[in-house]
């Protein structure tokens, strides 16, 4: 099967304001050495896609760094391979000189991209699917089944947050024949099967769909495009199993780290076997441990220096530990330096950040103390 | 359209490292692993990319399967090049005869065709068994400075050791006068560093002097450079200051790794402005678990790390279960300590399995010697593996009969 892979670089930015401030979600760093972007990128390698395309939208300079040729996955390719696809704005034509807003609009963009591959299916993803999943998988019981297009779908607690709209249910009878599909709107949690945002389709119905919606003036995917196909056109859900998470607050950034402290989550994101995580190579020294050092239940990258005591903590490339210095259930970033005596409790400093001696931080897990980029404290 | 190298490299790694007994059996010299992540021909390669130089020759021919795929297209190291890069170069036949490399000089002699090539100026020779950082730049451009035939990198060694080494003697501006492997009465302490920089010319001509003397062991140390000295030819030593280590022996492998430890480390890899590149496993960030003790040491990715590491350096992907000690030791990829086993002071090779409860080597505060243990073993549960052996299949079935073998 020939399979075009495409995913969507600035989804629900607007969910980790502070993280997304200066880059894509797609390029949010996400358990110690990875950005988010590497799952979904993994994912499609390792299902045999080797054209991906990249669409972004603003703040894209971190990702183009992360990715680069594109060899850490194995995508820099004579054929193929990875590529960024950035908004632009048409020299005449243009009434409204404005980027897109929706998924649907970023389509539309790249209509000439779809059109021009020689895939005959699609896989869209959103960045922020942290899991590790066979997408072959999915592509083959679209195959078998001939439908249109096939969601992705996982039962799990939803509960709609104020002012995020990205929890969208998806409603599918025996046969796998969605039914409905419409955003979640319980106040209380609720166990339902909630839209993984990962679509497999036929390139030429994603063709048609999108040159429908230009000509229709559709703005939303979920409720122009795809709740009006229902019940017309063969749609089927697949279920999923096995570890995945979205970003869609700090709180739940901050969980879904944590997670990773759960060996059973690392089991499912880093130890499938033929399923390995890519990402760009940083080359960092392995982690040195002074004779200081106390170290228990932690997350750690290469290329960091411990002397001090971390506890309950992901600690990202590059991150100095203090002498006398105690950090608990906190994420430090890329080049986090911490000087000593400093007492840290649900922390999340971005990178390169500095925190001087004797400093006392602390936030909470429902709103952990945030430390911007290149900040000293 | 071909351009010109200024500077090409030829990186001798074909020895087999007999010294390293187990290690080598299976893979040259070069490809031995070394301070968690790295293999010994990293820093050599590293050095190279990170001195400009784009154009590397390997020479292999033990064990070449190893370190071809590790080498592979040269990506890790930035020497994927459209023009130059990193190349393998193991013996080959010929139009008239087919060799092997007969010895170093011979080595480069069969490839003065690869060199040609690139219509270099200078031949850097490097060795693929040395640990150290070093800006080859720096030594080129002191050969240009003293329109020099070749020259030769020296680091200064204690006078008791200086017998271990090929010793140069220079004058006050650097020139160097005499030359002895391995001296019994060193008359310096300037030993050779195995580095070396000719001009292209002077290379060629003597190798194919060197080629046609039949009493030659066609070897740099012995019968190049003696050579080139009798005839008074332009020869330079090149100080080097800095971390330097010949890694030859099991126990000089083991002590360039301590030397990663501290809190000034002798080796300091977290150094960003002189990087060690090496080909990424994709290996997931290491975890520390809730009864873990870690002092001292430096550990990597992949690994999972549940019971005591003390001043030790553990590779890739290497579990150490709960209740279990790794204290003075070396630990390869890949390795499972398993529930109370311990390791004393010992190097173990990639793969190996240290059932529960059993014991590997004796504890250095107590005198005891270093132990070195093979490949890919299973040593069973609740056994005792003594120190200063080599431990490979043979030696544990002696040890535990049936379960030591199982």
């Amino acid at each position: 099967m020939s399979v075009l892979g495409i995913i969507f670089s600035n989804i629900h930015d607007e969910n980790v304001a502070d993280l997304t401030r200066l880059r894509t979600m797609a390029s949010v760093p996400y358990g110690c050495r990875y950005r988010l972007i590497d799952f979904a990128l993994s994912n499609m390698v390792n299902s045999g896609i080797s054209r991906v395309g990249v669409i972004t939208h603003y703040n894209y300079q971190s990702l183009m760094d992360h990715i680069g040729s594109g060899k850490d996955w194995d995508l820099a390719r004579r054929s193929g391979g990875i590529q960024i696809l950035p908004p632009y704005i048409t020299a005449f034509a243009s009434s409204r000189p404005e980027v897109y807003n929706t998924r649907l609009e970023a389509l539309m963009g790249i209509v000439s991209y779809i059109q021009g591959a020689r895939e005959e299916y699609v896989i869209l993803t959103d960045c922020d699917v942290i899991c590790n999943m066979d997408f072959s998988a999915i592509i083959q019981r679209h195959i078998d089944t001939g439908a249109d297009c096939t969601i992705a779908t996982k039962k799990s607690y939803l509960v709609t947050k104020s002012g995020t709209s990205n929890n969208v249910e998806l409603f599918y009878n025996e046969n796998g024949d969605v039914t409905d599909i419409a955003e979640h709107n319980s106040v209380e949690p609720a166990y339902c099967n909630v839209n993984l945002n990962i679509y497999v389709m036929n390139r030429k119905y994603l063709e048609e769909i999108v040159l429908d919606s230009v000509a229709h003036g559709y703005k939303s995917f979920t409720k122009d495009v795809l709740a009006r196909r229902i019940g017309r056109d063969k749609i089927k859900a697949y279920e999923c199993d096995g570890y995945f998470a979205t970003v869609d607050s700090m709180a739940e950034y901050f969980a879904c780290s944590m997670d990773l402290l759960n060996p059973g989550t690392r089991r499912e994101l880093f130890g499938v076997a033929d399923r390995p995580i890519f990402t760009k190579v940083r080359n960092s020294a392995p982690t040195q441990y002074s004779a200081t050092a106390v170290t228990k239940n932690c997350l750690i990258a290469d290329g960091c220096v411990i002397e001090g005591t971390v506890e309950n903590c992901i600690l990202f490339r590059g991150v100095k530990i203090g002498r006398g210095t105690t950090v608990k259930n906190s994420i430090l970033m890329q080049d986090t330096v911490v000087g000593d005596n400093v007492y840290l409790n649900c922390v999340i400093t971005d990178k390169s950040a500095v925190v001087r001696d004797g400093r006392v931080l602390s936030g909470h897990e429902s709103k952990p103390y945030f430390i911007e980029k290149n900040l000293t404290v | 359209m071909i351009k010109r190298k200024e500077c090409v490299a030829m990186l001798l790694a074909g020895g087999q490292g007999s010294r390293l007994y187990l290690l080598t059996e299976r893979l040259a010299k070069p490809a031995v692993p070394f301070g968690g992540k790295y293999r010994i021909i990293d820093f050599p390669i590293s050095n190279c990319i990170n001195s400009g130089i784009d154009t590397v020759g390997v020479l292999t021919q033990y064990q070449p399967l190893a370190l071809n795929e590790y080498i592979g297209n040269g990506q890790p190291w930035d020497l994927d090049r459209v023009y130059g890069g990193v190349m393998m170069l193991p013996p080959y036949q010929g139009l008239k005869r087919a060799d092997w490399y007969k010895g170093t000089a011979n080595a480069i002699y069969q490839n003065m065709q690869f060199i040609e090539k690139y219509d270099p100026e200078y031949v850097l020779i490097l060795s693929g068994d040395h640990i150290y950082r070093m800006d080859y730049a720096k030594m080129i451009k002191e050969h240009k400075r003293n329109k020099a035939d070749c020259t030769i990198a020296v680091i200064d060694v204690p006078l008791a050791e200086a017998s271990r080494f090929g010793i140069m003697s220079a004058r006050e501006d650097m020139s160097i006068y005499d030359f002895e492997e391995k001296p019994k009465n060193p008359k310096s302490t300037m030993a050779s560093m195995g580095v070396y920089v000719f001009s292209k010319e002077k290379l060629f001509s003597y190798l194919i002097a060197d080629e046609q003397d039949e009493n030659s062991d066609k070897d740099f140390g012995k019968n190049v450079i003696p050579a080139m000295l009798k005839a008074g030819e332009r020869m330079f030593a090149y100080r080097f200051e800095g971390y330097w280590k010949d890694v030859g022996t099991v126990s000089s492998l083991w002590e360039a790794n301590m030397d990663l430890l501290g809190d000034n480390p002798q080796l300091d890899l977290n150094d960003g402005s002189w990087k060690i590149y090496s080909r990424s496993n994709a290996y997931p960030p290491h975890y520390v678990g809730e009864s873990a003790v870690i002092k001292n040491s430096q550990v990597t990715e992949g690994c999972e790390i549940y019971g005591t590491v003390i001043n030790s350096v553990i590779g890739g992907g290497v579990t150490v279960a709960r209740g279990a000690t790794v204290k003075d030791s070396v630990l390869f990829d890949n390795i499972t300590v398993s529930e109370g086993a311990s390791v004393y002071y010992s190097m173990v090779d990639s793969g190996t399995v240290v059932g529960k409860n059993s014991t590997v080597g004796k504890d250095k505060d107590e005198g005891g010697k270093l132990t070195l243990v093979g490949s890919g073993l299973n040593i069973a549960d609740g056994i005792s593996v003594p120190d200063g052996e080599l431990i490979s299949q043979k030696t544990l079935a002696d040890i535990g009969g049936e379960a030591g073998a199982k």
